[in-house]
């Protein structure tokens, strides 16, 4: 379903080659410069600074020394030219913080990776060997995106006290595929329905089995897909709280979002900056992963939505 | 030559009947069960099996380290009485529907925006979805910090602009913390609406709006006629996931107030976290989260049905 209008387009990018400069050019020639910076430039401007300042003050707080930060009218609040590395340095060097992100890190791997597995075989399973009620199943599944975490982390940790993993980080290994599993399923079949199903049969009559098929034909093409739902995953885990708030006691076994907001805000009016620090280092291997694969997560981000 | 003539004979030896076991191996239905089976179990013991779960404890008296017994509905007897769960109740739709719409909206614009022809178009796009995808905590201490009652850039801003001339207690006041949060949680969802309908505004036809230049459309009759309705399908399951993760929201919330001040923004989600966890009155905190349910149900109807109607407009098939 997803994948017709996207084919079109691109069929029709490579046939109409010729008069690519044409169809660029659009009707935006209907346009004046001014009206364009009217109704283009200026708001997209003023909304993308409100999105993007959050960081920035972010990382502006991280490097301020403590003084600049609680003094406003001496100093520009705005720029700092004497940034410092203090923050940084308490955080990775006299606190947990290298452990919660090796934690946070080792979840989310964890998590994806049975994720995936499992919802490679299950999306296989719906898309191409349509066994009885397959379509049902897809259904079911998809209505399984729709439970929020809020209405199961309660009785989640009733059972995972039950089974003794209470404080451990496989309770999140072990529950973070709920959220993670819906979703890539219905990822993946969207992917693995664009397959052409006539490698399948020409596998089958040579004599593979479905177990090679799957292994050697269908993944090595789905290999865009399983990116997309590899990243997706990943970062739903590392933004994922309340299980962690929920399942997790001891100090040393946490997450990053988990520890930052319990651990470093006390009472101290000097905590902003390792605060930000924190918030900073927790959110810079997520940007640099997405600025790697920003592709791949739109796709997996609109292929899910659009199926 | 003497192994070409020997082939067939030797071949013709090996094949036998197909035993009940081959064909099971490739009964598609058998084959299909065990392909489902990791992703079944992680969602029967996980999810369908808590979900039941929280539904039974909402009618005990569990605590934290005692299993409850049956009391019937007396937990939710005791959360009609309560005006602290009844106001979390209106908290939610306020907060739901005040920035379901806002995130719509600035959302539709800002994808419009974005599907214009302009330089750094790739590189806008890939900011702009930043915010999806820092973790909603971290943003949200920013936004603490933002919010400072003391030390906040907005108020300094505001004072050296002399629009006010004390510092706004953000956090602190009912009203303000209600507007900070909802800010907070409009600036996390508006990239994600916004990337999502701008995929949908990519496979509308340019030719349409061509032909209604030549008809003489105004950019406003564009947008209404050929946009709108070419978009509803997506509007429809957009919005219902934006509904949905802004109801059920508990993070930013928790980072940002805790419920704070004076219980002016405890969601429900909070407030079951806070009653099941903190205070341990597990069936209590299990009847509060129940309680979403039927509003998720509803919003997921609503929308649900929106869509149906929408493909039969367009006279097309409902697959």
């Amino acid at each position: 379903m997803t994948d017709l209008p996207a084919q079109k387009a691109d069929l029709k990018s490579i046939l109409s080659t010729p008069a690519r400069v044409d169809n660029s050019e659009g009707m935006s020639y209907l346009q004046s410069v001014p009206r364009r910076i009217v109704t283009l430039y200026i708001p997209l401007s003023i909304i993308v600074i409100i999105l993007l300042f959050p960081f920035y003050w972010m990382g502006l707080t991280a490097i301020k020394p403590d003084d600049q930060l609680l003094d406003l009218d001496k100093y520009n609040p705005f720029w700092t030219w004497n940034p410092t590395f203090k923050h940084i340095h308490k955080l990775l060097f006299e606190s947990y913080y290298p452990h919660w992100l090796w934690n946070t890190m080792y979840v989310a791997i964890g998590a994806t990776v049975l994720s995936i597995i499992a919802s490679v075989l299950a999306a296989y399973a719906i898309v191409r060997l349509r066994y009885k009620g397959a379509n049902v199943v897809g259904g079911l599944i998809f209505l399984a995106y729709l439970v929020p975490p809020s209405i199961l982390f309660i009785p989640l940790a009733t059972v995972v006290f039950q089974y003794g993993l209470f404080d451990s980080p496989l309770a999140l290994i072990l529950t973070y595929p709920t959220i993670l599993i819906p979703f890539s399923t219905w990822l993946l079949m969207g992917y693995f329905k664009t397959i052409p199903f006539e490698l399948e049969e020409c596998a089958l009559i040579d004599g593979a089995s479905r177990w090679q098929i799957l292994i050697k034909i269908v993944l090595p093409l789905a290999i865009p897909g399983l990116i997309s739902a590899f990243i997706f995953c990943f970062t739903l885990c590392w933004n994922e709280f309340i299980y962690a708030l929920t399942f997790l006691q001891s100090t040393p076994n946490k997450t990053v979002p988990v520890a930052i907001v319990n651990e470093f805000v006390d009472g101290d009016i000097y905590r902003w900056g390792s605060l930000m620090a924190g918030a900073l280092c927790g959110s810079l291997p997520l940007v640099i992963l997405y600025a790697f694969f920003v592709e791949h997560y739109v796709s997996a981000m609109t292929g899910a939505v659009k199926e | 030559m003497a192994d070409i003539a020997l082939a067939p004979r030797r071949a013709k030896t090996e094949i036998r009947e197909a035993t009940a076991w081959d064909k099971l191996r490739h009964n598609k239905n058998w084959l299909g069960f065990w392909f489902m089976v990791p992703a079944m179990a992680f969602l029967i013991f996980f999810l369908a099996y808590p979900l039941g779960l929280g539904i039974w404890l909402s009618f005990t008296d569990a605590r934290i380290g005692r299993v409850g017994h049956y009391i019937g509905t007396e937990n939710y007897e005791w959360l009609w009485d309560d005006s602290i769960f009844w106001l979390s109740v209106f908290n939610t739709l306020l907060y739901t529907s005040i920035a379901s719409a806002i995130k719509f909206a600035v959302g539709l614009y800002l994808a419009l925006l974005l599907n214009e022809r302009m330089p750094f178009k790739a590189l806008l796009r890939a900011a702009v979805l930043i915010p999806f995808i820092v973790p909603t905590v971290l943003s949200a201490l920013a936004f603490w910090w933002i919010f400072d009652s003391q030390f906040s850039i907005i108020s300094w801003s505001l004072k050296h602009l002399g629009l006010i001339t004390q510092n706004i207690n953000f956090l602190g006041d009912s009203t303000w913390a209600r507007i900070c949060v909802i800010f907070a949680n409009i600036w996390r969802g508006v990239p994600f609406v916004a990337i999502t309908l701008l995929a949908g505004l990519q496979t509308v036809q340019p030719s349409l709006y061509e032909a209604a230049t030549l008809d003489g459309a105004s950019r406003w009759q564009m947008f209404r006629f050929i946009t709108y309705p070419l978009l509803t399908p997506i509007i429809a399951v957009v919005m219902t996931f934006s509904v949905l993760f802004t109801f059920t929201d508990f993070q930013l919330i928790w980072a940002m107030t805790r419920g704070g001040p004076v219980n002016a923004t405890h969601l429900m989600a909070t407030l079951s976290y806070q009653r099941a966890i903190i205070a341990g009155q597990l069936g209590e905190g299990a009847a509060i989260s129940s309680a979403m349910i039927p509003f998720l149900l509803a919003a997921i109807m609503v929308s649900w049905f929106g869509l149906q109607r929408r493909k039969w407009q367009q006279g097309e098939s409902n697959d």
